[in-house]
Formats: C-alpha cells, structure tokens, sequence
C-alpha cells in the first residue's frame, strides 16, 4: 500500500486564513496535513540590539527578549489552534518553530514532505517579480518538495497583465 | 605623564568602559568598570582634579534631569499608560497592518520626544510586539518601527535623548528654542523613516489581523495629565529661567509620591528606576571623555570642526558625528564633539545631535561593541543576527540624515 501524501500549511499572519482555506480545496484525499508556524528571532534580536544600544538603562528586571518568547510562544500556540480549528480536522500535526523563518520553513519540509502550501505575500496592486517577499520568495526556491502557491485572498483578473511594451 | 601616553590610557580605559557596559560580563553593573577606570585617570594625574571637578560640577544637573525623566518614564509603566497605548492601537488599526503601522509610528515618536528614547525601547516596543501577536499581525515592521524611532525621533526636545540633555547644557538654548528649532528636523526624520519603512516591509504588511481585540484598558487619565503638565512645566520653567529639571522632578515625584502611598509601588523600587550604576556611569564616562579629550584629541577636534552655519558646515558635523557614534557609541561621541561644537553655536550642537541620534541606526550600540555583542552571541552557541537591520540602517540613516539637516538649516533661518 502506498504511504500517504504528506502536506505541510505554512501560515504567516495576516494570510493564514486565506491560505488555509485555498489549501483546504486542494488537499488530496487521505493526506497527511501539517499546519506550520515560524516565530522570526529577528525581532528578538533587533529589540535586543537596541535596548544593548542603552547601555547600562535596563529599566531593571525588564528584558524585552524573555517578554517577546513569552508571548511569540503563546501567539503561536493560539494561531496554529486556531487554524486547526478552521480547518476542521482533528488529524492534523501542529509545528511551531523558531528562526530564520525562510530556513526553519525549508528545513521543516525537508524530509518525507510531498507538499508545501504557501500563501503569496506581497502587494496584490503591483504585480511583479518583487510581489513575493523575500522569506517566500526564498521558500520557493529552496524548498525540496513540490510547492503550491495559493492566493491568499481574490486571484487578481486576467485584466492585471501589463500591456505588452510597444 | 607624556601626552600621548596619558592619550593612549585615556583612550584604551575608555573602549574598556564601553565594552563592559554592552558585554557586561557576569552581568556586573556599567559603573563597576567606569567609576574606577575614571579613578585611575584622576590618580595617575591623566586627569587634573580641577578639570575633573569642573566637568563633574557641569554634568551633574544633568544627571539629575535624566534621572526624574527615568523615574516619570518608568511610572508612567506602572499607571499601564503603555498598555492603554497598545490597547489603543489595536482598537485604532481595527487589523489592518498599515493603519497599525501609523499608529505605532505615532505613538512612537510622542513617546521617545517627551519621556525618552528609553521609554520606547524598554518599555513601548514590548507592548508593540504584544500587540502584533494579539492582532495576529506581522510583528517585523512594528517592531523595527520602534527601535527606528527611538533614535530618530529622539531629535525633538531635550528630555528625548541623553545626548540632547547633553548638548542642551552646553549649548545654552532655552527649552522652547531648543524644541522651536528641532520640530522641522524631527518631522522631517519620521517623514523619511515611514517613507522608507513602508516601502521596505511591503510584502509584511499585507492581509488582515484580527478585529476582535478584548475589553480596551483603561486609559490612566492621572499620568496622561501629569505628562502634559510636565510637558508644559519644560516651557514654563524655561521662560522664567528655572531649570526645566524641576518640571520633570514635579511630574516623577506626582506620579511616584501617590503610587508609593497607596503600596501600589515599593518605594524600593522607586529607588530602583533611579538606575543609580547608570548615573555614576554617565558622571564616570563623563570625566574619562574629558581626560581622552584634553590630551590632544579635543583640540584635533576644534581644529576640524567646520565654523559657520552654512548648510554645507552642518551636514559635514553631522555625518562627522554620526560616523564617530557608529565608531564608539554615541555618547563618548557627544561629550568629545560638543565643547568643540558649543563653541561654534547652537546650530553645530544641534548638527551633531542630528548626528549621533539618527546615527546609531546603523549599529546601535556603536561598531566596536557590535563586534563584541556579535562575540558574545556566538559564544553562547546563539546564532548570529541576519544583517537585515543593517541593512535597513543603510538604506534609512543617509536620507534620514540629510533630511533633518537640511530642516536643521531651514529652521535656524527662522528660528535663529
């Protein structure tokens, strides 16, 4: 018997409903669905760096890094619930992970994945080779799987294409 | 002692100083490096006793007034008035990540111009990011946003920044002309942040957050007004010539006096916001500046300081300034420039605020504690930051720079 199709969602703010329910219409029938979410640590870092930049004003006792793990921590606890709860599905496996969000997002489907779901980021009004952003745009390209890309909300219309340059 | 020995002591305690205060090995408080390294100085003679107490008698008033904007910043926290603005944002951005983005941007820049840059690292962008996650918002762009503008909006008054409380004693600018000159260069520097900001994080900005956000927090109406009093206590005090510190005592103690009778805040802890190590470490960097300064590097200094304030002159201290806080660190850089800048006028002092403020966007902590911050990191297996934040720093601090001289210059036109 052939083993199931492995899929992983991965959700970012903003998008993650969207491309949950564009996935949800894609999913093969009897695949195995992994919901994924990527804490960036650069936010910790940059908030580190600048409160280093204080030099000695801690502000005692308050370390906005502790604070930030906290409370990314319990964010993504609740968006990858929430997202299982949308998706209806009690089977689902849950990934949290922190990092490069590119790279923890590639390493994530790096073995025994068939399929990784993105959601296009980007602004929708200009269309072109930069409407990805950078993580997805680096997700595409490294990821060792098949990709599906998905439009988060309304695909634009056949009328979005530039004239051809004269 | 010779001259370029003292120099060279003068200049290694003083990179040992800073490295101490970043890197603070097994967490020792900055002052525990600093006030000896300043006694060394003063014990070997690098240092004269008489220029040391002139220096210490000069800074001494504004330490005081860093420590009650310490204090105001530091119970504003505890009366939730940071809480309130996050609660506020989130209401006020009803999801969507743009609005939010120009909420954080305001709130950002009122907090770091009236209770400092330090209020909005430690104790503002924490909520930010609270915020996001409550929202379900990217938090990259917001929180880049806040640490952007902790630096670059902290041109406005001199409560805003250490190095303006700095430069406002030396110059001998009154509050209200100090603000009256600063408001085109500090508009100007946000104007180009968002710009820039916007533009940078546009694929992060996209979709739609939550709207449902929770019961709002209640907005702490006491600390709102004891702000604005204080706020309006700097103008005031400054027109009848008393020092504005005493307007910032007045708001810190009216905040701290109520909240420690009601056992709301331990009078200890009270004690605790007056960040005392750092106070003796601003006093101790002080004289150990001086004694680097007096040994030749100061006269270097006044030799190259550009005289005039001709558009050309301010952009050159500026980029001068911003240069040597990316160097060292800001601070020792203010403290070397200023008496070279002072003696010029309020517009170079002001040229190298521009400087030094918008400056640290590059490296923050300065490039040699950078390295050593990096160092620090690695040595705790962590792994190293990607260099997006220098790359941001990059692309923001140029245009942000000659932007707000450039207002530096229209407004001394106007303002004088």
């Amino acid at each position: 018997m052939m083993n199931p199709v492995r899929v992983v969602v991965w959700l970012v703010e903003g998008t993650w409903q969207g491309c949950l329910d564009a996935a949800a219409q894609s999913l093969p029938s009897g695949a195995r669905v992994a919901l994924l979410h990527v804490t960036p640590s650069d936010v910790t870092e940059v908030a580190e760096a600048a409160s280093a930049g204080l030099l000695g004003r801690s502000f005692r006792g308050r370390q906005p890094t502790r604070q930030f793990q906290d409370v990314a921590e319990e964010a993504a606890s609740e968006l990858l619930a929430a997202a299982a709860a949308r998706l209806g599905r009690e089977d689902v496996e849950l990934i949290h992970r922190q990092g490069r969000v590119e790279r923890e997002v590639v390493r994530a489907v790096a073995e025994d994945v068939d399929l990784l779901v993105v959601a296009r980021d980007g602004d929708h009004s200009r269309l072109g080779p930069r409407s990805l952003g950078l993580a997805t745009r680096f997700v595409v390209d490294h990821a060792p799987c098949a990709v599906l890309l998905v439009w988060p909300d309304q695909p634009p219309g056949i009328e979005s294409m530039p004239p051809l340059p004269h | 002692m010779p001259s370029p020995i003292a120099e060279t002591l003068a200049g290694l305690l003083l990179i040992a100083t800073l490295a101490c205060a970043v890197v603070r090995p097994k967490g020792v408080p900055e002052a525990l490096i600093a006030v000896p390294a300043a006694a060394v100085l003063l014990l070997l003679g690098v240092l004269p006793l008489g220029q040391a107490g002139a220096e210490a008698k000069s800074l001494a008033p504004t330490v005081g007034f860093l420590a009650a904007v310490l204090v105001l910043a530091n119970m504003c926290d505890r009366y939730g008035l940071f809480e309130a603005a996050g609660s506020w944002m989130a209401s006020g951005s009803r999801g969507r990540p743009v609005a939010l983005l120009g909420l954080v941007f305001a709130v950002a820049s009122t907090v770091t111009a009236v209770l400092s840059l330090d209020a909005t690292v430690v104790l503002l962008t924490p909520v930010v990011f609270a915020t996001v996650a409550r929202l379900r918002i990217r938090a990259k762009p917001h929180v880049y946003a806040c640490t952007h503008l902790a630096n670059s909006a902290s041109l406005l008054l001199p409560v805003s920044n250490l190095t303006n409380l700095l430069a406002f004693s030396a110059s001998g600018l009154s509050f209200i002309r100090f603000g009256a000159t600063m408001v085109l260069p500090w508009l100007a520097a946000i104007g180009v942040e968002w710009l820039v900001l916007r533009r940078f994080f546009a694929a992060d900005l996209v979709g739609r957050g939550e709207t449902a956000v929770g019961t709002p927090r209640r907005v702490p109406v006491f600390a709102c007004v004891v702000v604005l009093l204080t706020l309006i206590g700097f103008f005031v005090t400054s027109l009848f010539h008393v020092a504005p510190a005493f307007a910032a005592l007045g708001g810190a103690l009216a905040l701290a006096v109520p909240a420690t009778a009601s056992r709301r805040v331990a009078v200890s802890d009270v004690g605790l916001a007056l960040e005392v190590p750092f106070l003796a470490f601003v006093l101790a960097l002080g004289l150990i500046v001086k004694a680097v300064s007096i040994h030749g590097l100061g006269s270097l200094v006044t030799h190259l300081m550009p005289g005039g304030t001709s558009l050309g002159s301010l952009l050159l201290i500026a980029v001068v300034a911003a240069v040597l806080a990316n160097l060292i660190n800001n601070l020792p850089a203010v403290l070397l420039l200023l008496p070279a800048a002072a003696a010029v006028g309020a517009g170079p002092v002001l040229a190298v605020l521009i400087g030094v403020n918008t400056g640290p966007n590059l490296t923050y902590v300065g490039s040699l504690a950078t390295l050593l911050w990096r160092r620090v990191l690695r040595q705790r297996g962590e792994e190293l930051p990607i260099m997006e934040f220098m790359r941001l720093g990059a692309i923001t601090v140029p245009p942000v720079l000659i932007a707000a001289t450039v207002a530096l210059w229209i407004s001394l036109r106007f303002v004088g």
